[in-house]
């Protein structure tokens, strides 16, 4: 449930944003004496540590689904096995409630847990890192004010010799580069607090890169579109057709607002990234992630665009039409033209025509919902098409959005369909 | 032994339209607010989804989300020399049950009643005189006038994005609109729907036959619409299937659609499923509500407390409700006293099918999608040669083409076999009809009791219904019969096939939900329940939604009315709540 946001709160988080903009501008390090790591923090602190929180999504990943929030217990698959998120509510005995503000710092900062212990990069600490010391202990002083929960952490599910935390000591040295977020003078204030936010707390790259086979982000050339569990996240450079090159910053500001804009509605993880997470950043910082996002150079040039589309075979674009008049038009109109703003446009629209289709096979198996915000409060849904529409007809249908009205993108398989339902755990019947 | 939940400030019986409005209203003062609900939880998503829900079988043929007769139905009887029967199969009316209620399933049909409509003692007897009142007839005013609903028709009719087109804005007529309706204060929030074939017939045809002709108005949206609520309904793609059915695509207006992803967030609203009221408590004297007493799935009899009880179930479920509780006189048809259950009425309808030459594509169609005249109406033309009291709309409605149940055959085409199926082929693309819809006027010996035989799955006698149309209502359904062939014939038709409405009353075959009456509202607590605050004038704090507070029926389908109505309560509410008593003084 969530209680209507009051003036007076959000007048301490305009103070708040204001005081952290001046702070990560010149980047101050702060010590933290022993008395202030106990002390209950301040309005302003506990208002920030909160913010800077739900730009971290943290909560999102520290809940298990329908679990008590924060306590932990989430399973986040990976290539590797299943990680288990931790319980970080104040619970000394199996929550962080006795963790000293210098032990979180170094969680965040260097991916290593109280007593040594190292942490799976499935914890985001090589973008956290990047957070500036000061914010770290804001997000500490509000995890503080948190109902203590005591439940036990699941054990992670990992072969060996993952399952060694020491072996991520040489990870870390191959692959992670501690450090909090240098601002680049020849960029604006506005762009540096977007990368700050983007490549922070904000760990949009996490799921929006490639990563090699040991899991890394590929951090030379990051937001060029990744898996994310499941799903697809695609590509946030200005690349014109996959990427956001045709999104203005007011496209992007909405859609991480209130979850949709003319071009398209969050699906997939992202629906909850926006519900959990960006709908309560505030304007400013959404339109600093959207400067920064803008200012990414294409990852493809549009000649590689505009080659990367199959040969499509008539017959199966004539079957994906059918499909489509049937069971799409309803909704996404005649000519994929939607209804911009209500029902996502598919004509034109970058997230139909992202390198790898898993979201969108997902949408369709399992429908998927515009996420409900404050600002956009229905939550329309789209229904599930797992019982209706077999893999080929699924494939057909998508390979035929993805190749009509001007889109071009590559075919949809078969295959890839019955993958995602094998993963999703529903089998055709 | 009723076990005892943590009180509420408003227990809420049933979660339909009703409902919904008054519990966004209540909780944004603040209260805290329980509704009870006897049917299921249901979402546009995955319960109304394309494309599922256009199964004319499971829904509209084996009737798959109304009220289960086997756990609650109604006796019913024509007339008091009649051993009443109980209702064992769904036919006349449907009942809903679940979340949304009938909100979920209507056409959308909605229209404003007409300003005479809410005075309508005073005006037969100020237009006609005394005399020309039949015996027996309880023709009675509300209570509550047009424009002191006009406000409250418009926040219904902007929550729902009702699509129209407005005749009467603030009394200067508007081309193209119902010329004789009450005067608005703005324009339907969305435009009229797109026109079929055979509405735009109908069109030509009543403007020849001399009337006034007009589009509907629809809760079904033209457009995509942003609600003030901060709801967004999507456009309407004329699948026809409305009626009996939950929309899949966000655009026929229903609590789902433009209430409850609002509402449902709130901290300080709730609402229990699979929990069937069977009681309204009262303290020792009688005189206020103290809760209520519910019967959840596991049969399990609860006791709810509340500061204040609102019936919003199904216009008979809340009489039955108070018969069962004891609160408000029974009444008696023999005397003519008491209230509950007193001037229970319906609708008359007719129709003419009509069939043509050109194609129609009757599929295209959509709930309220049609095409009217209003000539007839209530105040609307001369009584006095006609000697009837009341009188209705005539509409040519496509709504649809499903091929069950709405298909049309000539007279004389045959009832089964290839015969059959060559008509079929021949009327189903160019076949339509024109219907009408009457008024019906309430009668002493038109009413609803407790049946002294029959018993519901929970031990409590069911509700007896003694109903039977009236020569008043014939005579009127019978005018409008032939109305509504003058248009037919000027569509210039292959054949027509007048169907009018003959004979007595029968619950078997479906007419309109559109039951009336039984706690009445008015301003004299001998021949209404309510008050015109719709506050019971017994128990002042326990309310009364929906139609059952209709004195008499209308020519129109009643919901937009009940919306309004339920704002003007809710309005009167906030007031109650700060300072609590009967709004209006018995004197």
């Amino acid at each position: 449930m969530n209680k209507p946001r009051k003036p007076w709160i959000r007048l301490g988080v305009a103070t708040a944003l204001a005081t952290s903009g001046s702070s990560c501008a010149s980047m101050p390090i702060q010590s933290s004496s022993p008395q202030a790591r106990r002390s209950p923090g301040s309005y302003v602190e506990v208002t920030l540590g909160r913010y800077l929180a739900r730009a971290g999504d943290c909560q999102s990943c520290h809940t298990a689904r329908g679990g008590i929030p924060w306590a932990g217990g989430r399973a986040v698959p990976t290539p590797f096995g299943v990680i288990y998120s931790t319980n970080i509510t104040p619970d000394p005995a199996t929550g962080i409630g006795d963790w000293s503000f210098e032990d979180f710092y170094r969680s965040m900062h260097e991916g290593v847990a109280r007593g040594g212990r190292h942490l799976y990069p499935a914890f985001p600490y090589p973008w956290f890192t990047r957070l500036s010391r000061s914010d770290v202990r804001a997000i500490k002083v509000y995890l503080d004010t948190l109902k203590p929960v005591r439940q036990r952490n699941v054990p992670n599910e990992l072969p060996w010799p993952l399952s060694m935390r020491s072996a991520m000591a040489v990870w870390n040295k191959l692959y992670f580069d501690a450090g909090a977020y240098q601002a680049d003078p020849k960029q604006s204030a506005q762009w540096n607090r977007g990368a700050y936010l983007v490549r922070g707390a904000g760990h949009c790259g996490a799921c929006h890169s490639s990563k090699n086979f040991a899991g890394a982000t590929d951090m030379q050339h990051p937001f060029r579109g990744g898996m994310a569990e499941h799903a697809y996240a695609p590509d946030l450079t200005s690349s014109k057709r996959t990427g956001l090159g045709h999104w203005s910053v007011a496209d992007i500001v909405e859609y991480l607002g209130t979850g949709s804009n003319d071009i398209t509605s969050a699906a997939g993880p992202m629906a909850e990234v926006v519900k959990m997470s960006t709908q309560y950043l505030s304007t400013d910082d959404r339109r600093a992630i959207a400067v920064y996002l803008k200012s990414l150079p294409a990852s493809r040039t549009q000649d590689e665009d505009a080659s990367s589309s199959d040969n499509i075979d008539d017959a199966v674009m004539r079957a994906g039409k059918a499909v489509y008049v049937d069971d799409c038009q309803g909704c996404h109109m005649d000519e994929g033209k939607g209804i911009p703003g209500v029902f996502p446009p598919l004509r034109g629209s970058s997230a139909i025509v992202v390198e790898k289709p898993q979201t969108l096979i997902q949408a369709v198996l399992e429908g998927a919902q515009i996420p409900p915000t404050h600002a956009k409060p229905t939550g329309l849904t789209m229904p599930a098409f797992d019982r209706k529409l077999s893999n080929a007809e699924i494939a057909d249908v998508l390979t035929f959005i993805r190749n009509s009205w001007g889109n071009h993108a590559g075919a949809v398989s078969e295959g890839a369909v019955g993958d995602m339902r094998d993963t999703l755990g529903n089998s055709p019947e | 032994m009723a076990r005892r939940r943590d009180p509420v400030d408003v227990v809420l019986v049933g979660f339909g339209w009703t409902a919904s409005i008054i519990a966004q209203e209540l909780t944004g003062e603040g209260l805290e607010i329980l509704a009870l609900e006897r049917g299921e939880y249901r979402d546009t998503v995955p319960d109304f989804a394309v494309p599922h829900i256009q199964d004319e079988l499971r829904y509209a043929v084996r009737k798959q989300i109304f009220e289960a007769p086997r756990r609650e139905t109604l006796t019913f009887r024509n007339n008091r020399k009649q051993r009443a029967l109980p209702m064992r199969h769904l036919g006349s009316f449907l009942p809903a049950s679940g979340v949304g209620g009938a909100g979920v399933h209507w056409n959308g049909q909605a229209w404003r009643f007409l300003p005479q409509d809410f005075e309508l003692r005073d005006f037969v007897e100020q237009r006609y005189g005394k005399s020309f009142i039949p015996e027996h007839m309880q023709l009675q005013n509300w209570g509550v006038t047009y424009d002191e609903l006009e406000p409250h028709y418009d926040r219904f009719e902007y929550l729902c994005g009702i699509s129209g087109q407005a005749g009467n804005i603030a009394g200067i007529r508007q081309p193209g609109g119902n010329p004789f309706e009450g005067p608005r204060q703005r324009d339907y929030p969305l435009p009229p729907l797109k026109r079929s074939a055979s509405t735009v017939l109908f069109d030509k045809a009543a403007r020849e036959a001399g009337m006034d002709s007009f589009p509907c108005p629809a809760a079904n949206t033209s457009e995509a619409y942003l609600n003030p609520l901060g709801v967004q309904m999507g456009k309407c793609t004329y699948c026809g299937f409305c009626e009996w059915f939950g929309c899949g695509n966000y655009s026929k207006a229903s609590p789902q659609t433009t209430i409850l992803p609002v509402l449902l967030k709130k901290d300080n609203f709730h609402f229990r499923t699979h929990c069937n009221v069977v009681r309204i408590n009262t303290d020792t004297s009688g005189r206020r509500a103290t809760g209520v007493n519910y019967v959840d799935a596991d049969d399990q009899t609860w006791e709810q407390p509340a500061e204040m009880v609102v019936l919003c179930a199904y216009a008979q479920h809340n009489v039955h409700l108070l018969l069962l509780s004891g609160i408000g006189k029974p009444y008696d048809p023999e005397t003519g006293e008491g209230v509950v259950g007193r001037n229970y009425a319906y609708q008359i309808t007719s129709s003419v099918d009509v069939f043509q030459k050109e194609i129609l594509n009757p599929f295209m169609g959509a709930g309220a999608l049609g095409q009217g005249v209003d000539n007839y109406n209530t105040g609307n033309f001369d009584h006095g040669p006609q000697g009837f009291i009341g009188g209705g709309y005539i509409a040519l409605w496509n709504t649809g083409g499903r091929p069950i149940l709405q298909h049309r055959l000539p007279k004389d085409a045959p009832q089964w076999g290839g015969g059959w199926k060559k008509a079929m082929r021949e009327n189903y693309l160019t076949a339509t009809s024109i219907a009408t819809h009457g008024s019906v006027m309430s009668y002493r010996h038109n009413y609803l009791d407790l049946d002294p035989t029959w018993r519901d799955a929970y031990g409590n006698p069911l509700l007896r219904l003694t109903f039977d149309f009236q020569p008043n209502e014939h005579a009127m359904s019978n005018f409008l019969t032939d109305r509504a062939t003058d248009i037919a014939r000027a569509m210039h038709a292959t054949s027509i096939h007048p169907k009018p409405r003959q004979g007595h009353y029968s619950i078997i075959p479906y007419q309109t939900t559109h039951n009336t009456g039984g706690t009445a509202m008015g301003d004299d607590p001998r021949t209404s329940f309510c008050n015109r605050y719709l506050q019971s004038w017994d128990v002042a704090n326990l309310w009364v939604m929906g139609a059952s507070v209709f004195p008499q029926n209308a020519g129109y389908n009643p919901t937009g009315t009940v919306g309004a109505l339920t704002f003007w309560a809710a309005a009167a509410m906030k007031r109650y709540i700060r300072q609590p008593g009967p709004l209006v003084a018995v004197s």
